[in-house]
């Protein structure tokens, strides 16, 4: 923590992670709400052979060039993705696949070509598969930032437009929205975006760092522009936490890293965020189930009443109770839970209806009927 | 004479090679409170959105207001169906509500105190304004939907088309929707609502559009929503207690292509 406010090569990795953990959540939430998830990773695998492109047109690794490489060949994919999807009956989700598999096969094959050559092993290009945050200079910073920032503007300023595009793209289009052309410029965003982290996070899971904040942020907040800032704020996190880790370990690779801090987050958000967790929903039903108090096994019982008109307190045993229900081991807690209300009895061996669990009973095959 | 609200010429509407709606023609005077009904398939919601300007047409004009859609938006509502979108978005009812004025409300603004103002009024109107803070999830089918019509509401169009508003709801919101959309075409709206109940045709609506891929017929209920319609646009299966006062049902489901060929127009 110490090294993060005197060690300068540290803060220039942790300033460039925050601003890229930043873009990728907030424009990951929209990716995420449209149930376009996996774009991220179409895009991201298809910028590969931009990079090496880049790299070998200008002869150098200046970042600006890079990314543009990487957002031209990303945007080249999802541009073949549309016009498959247009003129063919291939399906979203596939088209999308072969997108990423084909990219990523030339972007490989160019990747191998240009490290059998001198200049090209030197280049570093490879660190773009798996991210390396130690790579990182302060002119990569400034690139992202810039870059990270233009998209956040607008991101901002179509605001509603992209909002009602998620929602609801044919109310958005019958209200003359030109919907096309919001969807070209969510993709442009996320494109974007992806381009800026590729030399950090890398190729292969920079789509987690637009998936995972987004999925965590949206376990705490029921407010689409909350959900974004909060994504935002997951996103930048766990950025500085994963790229400060992997520049701190010797050769351990950012975007593994940055990917392992960002799922913990997920992870805690679904277990005990409030309201969406899965610990408050188990509290939720534990509550309901007292509340209930066993009705269902109350219901049973009565119907085991009625089988004996002439004595409607017969006692009958566990067992059968057991077997009459799709839940057996709740028997158990719901005899008790009924005994607690006074509604029904242990007799010898066997459970029974209390005079007011008859009546209760009989209210409630009333109401049911 | 002022132009009819809606009118729609020879429109064809075709996914792949299979066509939807064929030849359709229309007219909807102002101020009238339309049933569209017809079995499943028969191109009801490719009608509206067609209209719309949301499929692709293969041929045909629609006017509204004697206007192309593109110039005539701002006088049309449209109610999708529930199910057509994502219950679970991160949105309050009000933010749905307040969506309804994004057309007008212009490229860089975002919605204020007058939007919001709208907005309530309109969840007022349907009798959901004590909602307005919902979670979009947290609500009945019957209220989702109600939502909906706000969302509508909010836009002052004058012509609303929607897509089974009834679909899925109780027998309380039914009858608040249905006084809603009465109460509209009284002060003179017009109304076109796809509908799956033919029951409550004659009770809720005072036009009706016979519709199987083409027009069967369209007119005043009284006229038009005859036994001998029903099965031709039914072909022969009329799926309620065969048409009230059941004459024999004898037509053939083959005969129905043959009959439906566009009298009225």
């Amino acid at each position: 923590m110490e090294a993060l406010l005197t060690d300068y090569t540290l803060r220039t990795v942790a300033l460039g992670a925050a601003v890229l953990g930043a873009t990728a959540g907030a424009l990951g939430t929209f990716a995420v709400l449209r149930g376009q998830s996996l774009v991220g990773d179409a895009v991201s695998h298809a910028a590969l052979p931009g990079v090496v492109l880049a790299f070998l047109v200008t002869g150098g690794t200046h970042p600006l060039a890079l990314v543009v490489g990487a957002a031209l060949a990303g945007w080249a994919g999802m541009a073949a993705v549309g016009a498959v999807t247009r003129h063919s009956r291939i399906p979203f989700d596939a088209a999308l696949a072969m997108a990423l598999a084909v990219f990523f096969g030339i972007g490989l094959m160019l990747l191998v070509g240009v490290q059998r050559r001198p200049e090209g092993a030197q280049s570093g290009l490879a660190t773009f598969l798996f991210g390396q945050a130690a790579a990182m200079l302060t002119r990569d910073v400034a690139v992202m930032a810039g870059v990270g920032a233009l998209a956040l503007a607008a991101l901002a300023a179509f605001w509603k437009e992209l909002v009602l595009l998620a929602f609801d793209p044919g109310a958005a289009a019958a209200l003359g929205l030109p919907v096309r052309r919001l969807d070209l410029l969510l993709t442009t965003l996320v494109v974007v975006a992806v381009a800026i982290g590729l030399q950090t996070v890398g190729v292969v899971l920079m789509s987690a760092l637009l998936v995972a904040p987004a999925a965590a942020a949206r376990q705490w907040t029921d407010r689409v522009g909350a959900m974004t800032l909060l994504a935002a704020a997951v996103g930048a996190g766990s950025g500085v936490a994963g790229t400060v880790w992997s520049a701190l370990v010797p050769r351990l690779p950012t975007g593994p890293a940055v990917v392992l801090v960002a799922t913990a987050v997920v992870g805690v958000s679904l277990l005990v965020a409030p309201g969406r967790g899965l610990l408050a929903g188990a509290l939720r039903a534990r509550r309901a189930r007292a509340t209930l108090g066993g009705m269902g096994t109350l219901q049973d019982l009565f119907t085991l009443a009625e089988a004996h008109p002439e004595n409607p307190h017969h006692a009958h045993p566990e067992a059968v109770l057991r077997t009459m229900t799709l839940r057996p081991d709740g028997v158990a807690p719901d005899l008790a839970a009924l005994a607690a209300r006074g509604l029904a009895e242990r007799a010898g061996d066997g459970w029974r209806l209390t005079a007011d669990g008859l009546r209760r009973a009989r209210e409630m095959a009333r109401v049911g009927t | 004479m002022p132009p009819p609200a809606l009118e729609i010429h020879d429109l064809t509407v075709a996914y792949r090679d299979t066509p939807v709606l064929w030849d359709v023609d229309l007219v909807v005077p102002e101020g009238v409170l339309m049933a569209v009904v017809g079995p499943n398939g028969a191109g009801k919601t490719t009608l509206i959105k067609a209209v719309l300007g949301l499929v692709d047409v293969a041929a045909g004009q629609t006017r509204v207001h004697g206007k192309p859609y593109a110039e005539a938006r701002r006088r049309v509502a449209y109610v999708p169906q529930r199910g057509s979108v994502d219950w679970d978005f991160p949105a309050s009812v009000l933010d749905v509500v307040g969506m309804g004025l994004y057309g007008t409300l212009g490229w860089f603004r975002r919605p204020g105190a007058a939007e919001r103002a709208a907005a309530m009024d309109a969840l007022r109107e349907v009798g959901m304004d004590a909602y307005a803070d919902r979670q979009i999830a947290q609500l009945s089918g019957g209220q989702q939907q109600r939502v909906f019509l706000a969302r509508a509401l909010v836009q002052g169009a004058d012509v609303f088309l929607m897509d089974e508003p009834f679909q899925g709801v109780d027998a309380t919101t039914e009858r608040a929707i249905i006084a809603l959309l009465q109460r509209l075409r009284a002060g003179g709206k017009t109304l076109v609502v796809v509908h799956h109940d033919l029951q409550t045709v004659p009770e809720f609506f005072d036009h009706v559009l016979l519709l199987n891929v083409r027009r069967i017929a369209a007119g005043p209920v009284a006229e038009v929503f005859t036994d001998d319609n029903l099965r031709r646009t039914y072909g022969g299966r009329v799926p309620f207690a065969a048409a009230r006062e059941a004459t024999p049902v004898d037509a053939a489901p083959g005969e129905v292509a043959s009959v439906a060929a566009d009298g009225a127009a």
